[in-house]
């Protein structure tokens, strides 16, 4: 099956010949995954429609990945605006309004977004559908740029779930419909100016894909300086957590691991340098899966390195990803943390809470005569939890652990 | 000003007759610069007397004049403040590298002002090598303060506090500054006491609190102290109780753990504290641990809590303690509640600052909304300036606003979504300040937004004769605007417009007046290299300077209009074009 790359057009052709990705229905046969592809893996087959689902798997996704479809957890790949047919369209949100031709780097500012919404059919598995159908039904719906979608959980927002998707079985009326909806709005938008402040990523104006939902950002507006900008951005945070507040945005983000029993929560204005977040995230996880090792599921920090958790791993290596507005899956680190972090900040402030949950795929390599590279993955998953009223900060970040080839075993990671 | 002009004055020759000796010494108690540049206008013998009694210069804009010239013109200087870049450029309006440096400066004062004492800049571009060599420059040097400047580090910082043996001011405030370490703070020699004034709020990183502690220990005639967020309050605790005198106090981080003794102690410490008029800094302060500060708050005349996320109820528990307030600057956060109480609380309050904690949140229910600002106007009639964060606002309010304090001077209003209505009637916000210029007959400084349309200039225009500073932003609807402000108001000294319409003929209408400004900016507007280039043919001692992004486009980006008897600048970077 040709599956649909999402993420980057140019990677059609890897994403089509050399994956397979999991087989639902199948059993777990062997895959042939390069860790490159991992980035563009779309994991909107696992996030969309089977948010339905796993959205109540999302706290314990050990137990609940067996009880939900396994061919919604399924892995595409596709060109993006494109539709997986067998996707339940419930939640086949609005148009991803990306075109299909995306830039392969999306920090490219890329102004024929702006009202790109129309062409879209509903990508089943598009990432923003939900923030695209939300932010399409309040004009004044003017959030930051978000350089991450919101999903929704139609779950917890069941009345969003369905404004949204007022046509459910016509997901292309959809679009142009929000295309109406928000013309006005983002007509607005463009006299801004498209250049960037210091704080905002370039691309944040002009890829109204998000635009419509995102406010445009722009230089020097509000006229704030930067010292104090900068001093906002990394105060008070502990105070607004003690005292359930969001305050001035605590990125207060769920962390959720596959086979974890629990969830554990970060604020990512903790972290300084993406290598405290790894790291962090490391320690937090470290104690499921070298848990008979550590003592009291807090080890040592020597036990944590890297080094370490490879071995254990059979040699698998934390890659950090995480997904851009684009929906574009971009290796955690190329951004300057800063910047990377104050994109959390610009969120659509109309999502009261999304998460949505992701299912831990396993694979197993059945077949021990052929050198085949088994693929297993974890997908670490910060869910923003979004405070009543206040927080609208979140950030979906996923964390693929893949095992290099030369490394097989015949082992199943829980 | 032109120093041939001055003549004698006319008639009675009595009155010109002074005896220099006299002259001068009466002059010399003058301190306001504009009086000196009034006295300098009246006879070659008072421009004369003034400027070797002239003991401290004001350069509003570096590029000017330059430092030749007023070396050349005062002889006697001790004492300068200079400020650099356009005001947009604390908004990431002006790229890096435009220029203000203050090497050349430093290098022409050393040699003409080896006596210097003070320095204040602004918006200057300062390296460490820059504050190296004025640290070993000036044997006298005493005072330097550092505000929105950029391009040093805390090594500089080090290289004045181990050479300048007499200093008695070191302020650094909101600086874009490189943190290597705090070590610079102990290279203050061991005996080194003569400091009054010490503020590193906005280093962003550690300090070695040893050697804080034993400078402010030994600095006996300390009276400010800001120091940066990452002094906890225990370490607080400590500086207060060596220096009680202190008049201004910025605190570090106000959140720790406490135990009941730290608690008190620390409460003592600052009842201690007799004289505090200005409070600052109280990152991450709860109303926890505002108990410690009533006995303090008496007398407090200033207080920031502008980095300090307070709520409503914070500062309700707060206010009532300091009566004698007459400047506040807070956080939106502690929306319009909180501003109720300060209506309630701050009768005398003469300043209001709201800045918001999350400006690019555009969720209009968080912040600050037109009825705190009525709170506050009708609870404090004397209030003058006021800087305003919100994010709806109406005509009606700010009608009434005025009329409650009909003594602004400085109105700057800032609606962040740009171009919004009153957000009642869908109407623009021209009544808004209309209102404001035509009640405020005093006002100075007007800073814009919201959606408006020409009627708001021409009312400015019409009324706004004292108006000195106009900042405008996204406003406007034709050439018109900027032509009647540029016509109606006399006293305008700076002008800077941001995403505007107004063209060619706006800026060349100013032809006759930009000399009589100090500078003029207009970006994202829709002037043209043609035009800028007529306003520089046809007035040659203004400096056109135009930055332009794309080549293609014959609109100018930015275009940067001053008068200066310096000549086009020498040091303009590549991107600038002095036309």
């Amino acid at each position: 099956m040709s599956s649909p790359l999402i993420g980057v057009g140019e990677e059609e052709e890897e994403g089509r010949s050399n994956v397979t990705l999991l087989d639902s229905s199948s059993s777990m046969d062997s895959i042939h995954q390069n860790v490159s592809e991992l980035k563009e893996r779309n994991y909107m087959g696992l996030s969309d429609c089977s948010s339905v689902d796993s959205s109540t798997i999302s706290t314990s996704s050990a137990d609940n990945s067996c009880s939900f479809n396994l061919k919604a957890t399924e892995l595409r790949l596709g060109l993006p605006g494109s539709q997986s047919p067998e996707r339940d369209p419930e939640l086949c949100l609005l148009s991803s309004s990306k075109p299909d031709e995306k830039p392969l780097f999306p920090l490219h500012p890329s102004k024929d977004n702006t009202c790109s919404l129309s062409q879209k059919t509903l990508i089943s598995g598009n990432k923003r559908g939900f923030s695209d159908a939300m932010d399409g039904f309040s004009e004044r719906k003017i959030a930051g740029n978000s350089e991450v979608n919101a999903m929704l959980s139609p779950r917890t927002t069941p009345n969003l779930a369905v404004k949204s998707c007022t046509a459910k079985d016509n997901p292309v009326t959809q679009p142009a419909k929000m295309k109406e909806a928000v013309p006005q709005h983002v007509s607005q938008e463009r006299p801004r100016a498209a250049n960037e402040n210091g704080l905002n990523r370039t691309n944040a104006l002009n890829n109204s894909s998000n635009a419509k939902a995102t406010k445009a950002q722009v230089v020097g507006w509000p006229p704030v300086r930067s010292f104090r900008k900068n001093t906002l951005a990394t105060t008070s945070k502990n105070t607004d957590e003690a005292e359930g507040k969001a305050g001035l945005g605590a990125l207060l983000v769920k962390v959720s691991m596959d086979g974890a029993p629990y969830l554990r929560k970060v604020d990512l204005r903790t972290y300084s340098a993406y290598q405290e977040l790894s790291s962090a995230l490391e320690k937090m996880f470290s104690c499921f899966t070298i848990g008979q090792y550590g003592s009291h599921g807090a080890p040592a920090r020597e036990m944590l390195s890297e080094s370490k958790l490879k071995d254990l791993l059979h040699g698998s290596e934390y890659v950090l990803t995480y997904e851009d507005k684009d929906g574009d899956w971009m290796l955690v680190g190329d951004v300057p943390w800063e910047r990377f972090f104050k994109h959390w900040m610009k969120i659509d402030t109309c999502m009261k809470s999304f998460l949505y949950g992701l299912a831990a795929q396993k694979v197993i390599c059945s077949s021990s005569n052929q050198c085949e590279v088994k693929y297993i993955c974890i997908i670490f998953q910060l869910l923003g939890l979004l405070e009543k009223d206040r927080n609208k900060n979140y950030a979906i970040i996923h964390a693929d652990v893949a095992i290099p080839p030369a490394n097989i075993k015949g082992k199943e990671l829980e | 000003m032109d120093p041939k002009r001055s003549r004698n004055s006319p008639d009675s020759p009595e009155s010109t007759r002074f005896p220099d000796e006299v002259l001068e010494r009466v002059l010399s108690l003058l301190r306001s610069h504009k009086d000196r540049s009034s006295v300098s206008l009246v006879c070659k013998d008072w421009y004369n007397a003034e400027r070797w009694t002239r003991t401290h210069v004001f350069i509003g804009n570096c590029y000017s004049v330059s430092p030749e010239i007023v070396s050349g013109r005062f002889p006697a200087i001790r004492s300068v403040t200079l400020k650099g870049k356009p005001r947009f450029s604390d908004f990431n309006l002006v790229p890096e590298n435009w220029g203000a440096d203050i090497h050349q400066w430093l290098v022409v004062f050393a040699e003409k002002y080896p006596f210097l004492e003070e320095l204040r800049l602004k918006r200057m571009t300062v390296t460490d090598e820059s504050l190296e060599f004025l640290a070993t420059s000036f044997s006298n040097f005493r005072a330097i303060s550092l505000l929105s400047c950029d391009g040093f580090s805390t090594d500089g910082l080090a290289a004045i506090a181990t050479h300048c043996k007499n200093l008695t001011e070191l302020d650094i405030q909101e600086n874009d500054m490189e943190d290597n370490g705090g070590g610079w703070l102990s290279c203050f020699p061991e005996n080194f006491t003569s400091l009054e004034v010490l503020n590193f709020a906005s280093q962003q990183g550690d300090v070695s609190f040893d050697a804080l502690e034993r400078l402010v220990a030994r600095c006996k005639s300390l009276r400010v102290l800001k120091v940066d967020k990452y002094v906890k309050l225990e370490q607080l605790h400590r500086l207060l109780v060596q220096s009680p005198q202190l008049t201004d106090l910025g605190t570090g981080n106000f959140q720790q753990e406490l135990t009941p003794r730290q608690f008190a102690e620390l409460e003592s410490a600052f009842r201690n504290c007799k004289n505090l008029h200005t409070l600052s800094g109280l990152w991450d302060a709860t109303s926890l641990y505002f108990p410690v500060l009533y006995s303090a708050c008496g007398s407090l005349t200033f207080l920031n809590l502008s980095y300090a996320a307070l709520q409503s109820g914070d500062l309700v528990k707060l206010l009532p303690h300091c009566p004698n307030l007459r400047r506040l600057w807070v956080l939106d956060t502690v929306e319009d509640k909180g501003l109720e109480a300060i209506g309630s609380s701050c009768p005398l309050l003469a300043e209001l600052r709201v800045f918001p904690a999350d400006p690019f949140d555009l969720d209009i229910n968080h912040g600050v909304t037109e009825s705190g600002f009525i709170a506050v106007s009708c609870g404090c009639p004397k209030l003058h300036y006021v800087l305003y964060f919100c994010r709806q606002m109406t005509n009606a309010a700010v009608a009434t606003i005025v009329q409650n304090c009909p003594d602004f001077t400085h109105f700057r209003l800032c609606i962040m979504n740009p171009r919004q209505p009153d957000y009642l009637t869908g109407e623009p916000m021209d009544e808004a300040f209309g209102a404001v210029v035509k009640t405020c007959t005093k006002l100075q400084r007007l800073a814009i937004s919201g959606l408006l349309t020409d009627l708001t200039f021409e009312y400015i225009g019409k009324y706004a004769k004292n108006l000195e500073t106009l900042s405008v932003a996204f406003a406007g609807s034709s050439d018109w605007g900027m032509q009647c402000v540029l016509r109606g108001c006399a006293k305008l000294r700076k002008l800077e417009i941001r995403d505007s319409p107004f063209g060619n003929a706006a800026l060349l209408s100013g032809l006759a007046k930009y000399e009589s400004m100090r500078s003029l900016w207009m970006s994202a507007c829709n002037v043209t290299m043609n035009a800028c280039r007529i306003l520089a043919r046809e007035k040659p001692r203004l400096n056109v300077e135009v930055m332009k992004d794309d080549e293609t486009d014959s609109r100018v980006d930015k275009v940067y209009v001053y008068r200066s008897v310096a000549g086009p600048r020498r040091d303009a970077p590549p991107f600038v074009l002095t036309l």
